[in-house]
């Protein structure tokens, strides 16, 4: 029983480690950095973390279909670029919807093969990365695309002394959070990420759930982009770009499973503030530039850890069931009675 | 009998094909509101594949089906579940990562409005607590199921079963994780399901279930009806014959007796792993075949993989021929001349979409290898593999070209067993050797076995049909919760017997 009793304290500590590693993190760098616990620094990361947050939201829906995304920093930047060039002189309520829009063409796009051509998640948005990316650039001639005055007053606006990035990485949660417990759809995400031909038998539309995952992801894509350019105020070739393993490592990080089936909402937004406090830390000690990569690295990895270590104690859990006391499992024989 | 009313479902000429074999050939039957419709057959029989054409899951090639007189050609499980057909599958089809709640609504969760597609988790809970309720499962409906146990989870299924008004219920080896109380329990919300009306589908290999709920049965064999009767009268032996076509004993081959003194192969020494296996000793001798039967989830399956080296032990000690072999070590256990049958072949042991040839060679390329580069050795290879083709009569074409996909699901064991074979093991364990293939593979795989403990090897055998212990084992090991329980010798074999020792005493089904 002290076995069984172990396991399920390491699975509770594993549960609470974003928790525990955002302590962490916060004591280390509030120890080298009198600059980084300060209320102005903390709320900064905030702001700082929306557009991961968002895009993150995005990435975890896909993660939960035991799918994959690698295309959302090129969705991201396709998105900023067509709404910096064609809508530069629009309200900016416009230019974040054809954002979104955007992206959630993209990610239809990447639905589309997935589905019906019934192509790998991962070569299609690995491919979909280049073609994302190479019309962007085509499309801006390579230029730095530069925010509108409306944009980047926008990005730095507030909204009742919330800043405005805040607000909106706020609406997208609710936005993710209704679609996602108030309908059907969170139940049919978690039983096409557990056994996707399962659900199909089991009167899913799991066809039809995943191709309208990788939208979502896209949609979430092209608003986080947005969102990034008005803070920025500018998006040049590399704009977006590892936005996607940050927003994989968000969502795992915070205890989605990247074998589907398992997480939950709060998942990217936990591990996307997480992140982004680790490189507001790195910052504010004024650690050389060189090794922010291998700490972002560091992170990813942490992230794939935690994931197979509770995979690996939740099967342990489960195997333990054989010799537990549960009722006699199945008659012995086919055709006992004969 | 309700014949006078108008039939529920109508069945006529009904065929299917999987990769050009025929798996229905003009099955017709038909059931009636109010009825309990029998369906019995062997594994392969086709019942299962009838079954998931009616639920939507599979299409048919050809025939009709009339669901209350109006043609029924669902084209996915939704629109069985919108004609009022329910489906309880025999594999579990519950998601442990869901709450109890949604896997009852997963296919029509409750709305908050009946316009708004919002669920209203407030209806869905309060219909769930009366369904885990009228199949008296006490469980609450926010755990995730992954915390249910078997029986457990096959009760929920059932309640899914029932959250629907279905015209037709259809229930497929309901039974398989049931306890005696559970099974009693289902067997009352049967009775009330015909009582309102509903015509209900029950397919079992439990006959004697079978002949106390139905009215009528449908007995199948190999993809076709070959008996159609009321239920009154039928003994369990009638249903076998037309189940089998003769009867069971004629299957095996006559058992020589083990000659006395044979040397030990396999010795298995208090063998365990914590909260798997316990204190497990036996042997096995040149020449025998020692069946394990047990439940699903004995250990059975974990004893096979300890001994094949697959997973750990860490109690004990597993020898061979005397030698002692290191937990987990594989490469010593087929140096040793271990040979293992999984039972899952199909995710397991075989490259679907790889040749008949290249499946067969995987184990024994070493054996073929020669000289300094190792090089396979074609033609030794090959007629290896074509003296072992035709000793195991296996029908596949040519070898290097058929892949083993387009093969029956008795072929495809049989190029397992051929891949093991080539090695020449000297102790060949087998978990499941004939789940999921045909009855005449059946019988050839029972005289193959037969054959190779005469020439000398150790077989060991878990089954879960005890017909098959029973017909070619010389001793019987029964397994449970993890212990070896009670041993049988072959003049000592008993139905009954084992079956109490399976489940442990004065709880026999």
């Amino acid at each position: 029983m002290s076995r069984g009793a172990l396991l399920i304290t390491v699975d509770v500590a594993l549960k609470c480690v974003p928790v525990i590693f955002l302590v962490a993190i916060l004591v280390g760098f509030g120890t080298l950095s009198p600059r980084f616990l300060t209320v102005d620094n903390l709320a900064a990361i905030l702001t700082q973390s929306s557009w991961l947050v968002i895009v993150a939201l995005g990435v975890n829906l896909v993660l939960l279909t035991a799918g994959v995304d690698l295309s959302v920093g090129a969705a991201m930047y396709l998105a900023a670029v067509v709404t910096g060039l064609a809508f530069a002189m629009s309200p900016v309520w416009i230019s974040l919807s054809v954002a979104i829009l955007i992206g959630a063409a993209f990610g239809a796009m990447n639905g589309l093969l997935i589905v019906k051509l019934q192509l790998p998640a991962f070569i299609v948005t690995l491919a979909t990365i280049f073609i994302g990316r190479g019309l962007a650039l085509h499309l801006s001639s390579t230029k730095v695309i530069v925010a509108g005055r409306a944009l980047a007053d926008f990005g730095r606006a507030e909204l009742a002394g919330v800043p405005v990035p805040l607000v909106l990485a706020c609406a997208a949660f609710l936005l993710a959070g209704v679609l996602y417990r108030a309908t059907p759809f969170g139940p049919y995400v978690r039983s096409v990420g557990a056994d996707r031909e399962g659900a199909r038998r089991a009167g899913v539309p799991a066809q039809a759930i995943t191709w309208s995952v990788y939208c979502l992801s896209g949609a979430f894509a092209g608003f986080g982009g947005f969102v990034a350019l008005s803070q920025s105020s500018a998006a040049s070739g590399s704009f977006g770009q590892n936005a996607e393993f940050l927003a994989i490592a968000a969502a795992v990080l915070g205890g989605t499973s990247l074998f589907g089936g398992r997480g939950t909402l709060w998942a990217p937004v936990a591990g996307g503030i997480l992140i982004t406090t680790v490189q507001n830390g790195l910052v504010t000690i004024n650690a050389n530039p060189y090794v922010y990569p291998v700490i972002t690295g560091g992170v990813i990895l942490l992230a794939a850890l935690l994931d197979s270590l509770r995979l690996s104690t939740l099967a342990r859990l489960q195997r333990r069931m054989f010799t537990a006391e549960v009722p006699a499992t199945a008659l012995v024989a086919g055709r006992s009675e004969a | 009998m309700t014949n006078s009313t108008a039939p529920r479902l109508v069945i006529e000429g009904m065929a299917k094909s999987f990769f050009g074999v025929r798996v229905l050939h003009d099955v017709s039957f038909d059931s009636y509101p109010g009825e309990v419709l029998g369906i019995v057959g062997e594994n392969g029989s086709g019942k299962s594949t009838t079954m998931n054409i009616l639920a939507g899951i599979l299409q048919r090639d050809h025939g009709r089906v009339l669901l209350d007189g109006a043609a029924y050609a669902p084209r996915s499980r939704r629109d069985a579940d919108a004609a009022g057909v329910a489906f309880i599958q025999q594999e579990l089809n519950v998601f442990p990562n869901l709450t109890v709640a949604e896997n009852l609504f997963l296919n029509r969760f409750p709305r908050l409005l009946d316009q708004v597609p919002l669920l209203s988790s407030r209806k869905m809970h309060a219909r769930a607590r009366e369904l885990l309720e009228s199949v008296d499962l006490d469980v609450d409906s926010h755990a995730a199921a992954g915390s249910l146990s078997a029986g457990e989870r096959q009760l929920l299924e059932i309640a899914r079963g029932l959250s629907g008004d279905a015209r037709i219920m259809i229930f497929d080896e309901p039974t398989t994780s049931l306890t005696q109380k559970e099974c009693a329990r289902l067997f009352d919300i049967i009775g009330r399901l015909r009582m309102r009306g509903v015509a209900v589908i029950y397919i079992s290999h439990a006959l004697q279930d079978v002949i106390r709920l139905s009215d009528r049965i449908v007995v199948m064999r190999d993809g076709r009806v070959t008996m159609r009767a009321a239920t009154a009268g039928k003994t369990a032996n009638d249903l076998v014959v037309a189940m089998v076509g003769r009867s069971i004993e004629a299957l095996f081959p006559e058992r020589a007796a083990r000659p006395p003194g044979a040397a030990r192969v396999l010795e298995v020494d208090q063998v365990g792993e914590p909260g798997m296996l316990d204190a497990i000793t036996f042997n096995v001798h040149q020449g025998e075949i020692v069946g394990i039967a047990g439940l699903m989830g004995s250990g059975r399956t974990e004893l096979a993989r300890v001994l094949f080296g697959l997973d750990p032990h860490t109690v004990g000690n597993v020898r061979m021929a005397g030698a002692n072999l290191v937990s987990g070590d594989i490469a010593a256990r087929l140096a040793a001349g271990v040979a293992f049958l999984t039972e899952d072949r199909r995710h397991e042991a075989l490259m679907m979409e790889a040749s008949v040839a290249d499946n067969m060679a995987l184990a024994a390329l070493p054996m073929f290898s020669k000289g300094i580069d190792r090089r396979v050795q074609d033609e030794p290879l090959k007629a290896a593999m074509q003296s072992l083709a035709q000793q195991l009569n296996l029908k596949s074409g040519n070898l290097r070209t058929a892949q083993v996909r387009t093969l029956s699901g008795g072929n495809q064991q049989k190029v397992v067993l051929a891949r093991w074979l080539l090695r020449r093991p000297r102790l060949f364990i087998l978990d499941e050797p004939t789940r999921g293939v045909d009855v005449g593979a059946k019988e050839e795989i029972y005289r193959v076995l037969d054959q190779l403990a005469s020439n000398g090897m150790g077989i060991l055998v878990i089954s879960s049909e005890l017909e098959e212990l029973i017909g070619m084992c010389d001793r019987i090991l029964v397994m449970r919760r993890g212990r070896l329980g009670a041993k049988f010798d072959r003049t000592e074999f008993d139905h009954e017997r084992i079956l109490q020792a399976a489940f442990g005493q004065g709880d026999v089904a």
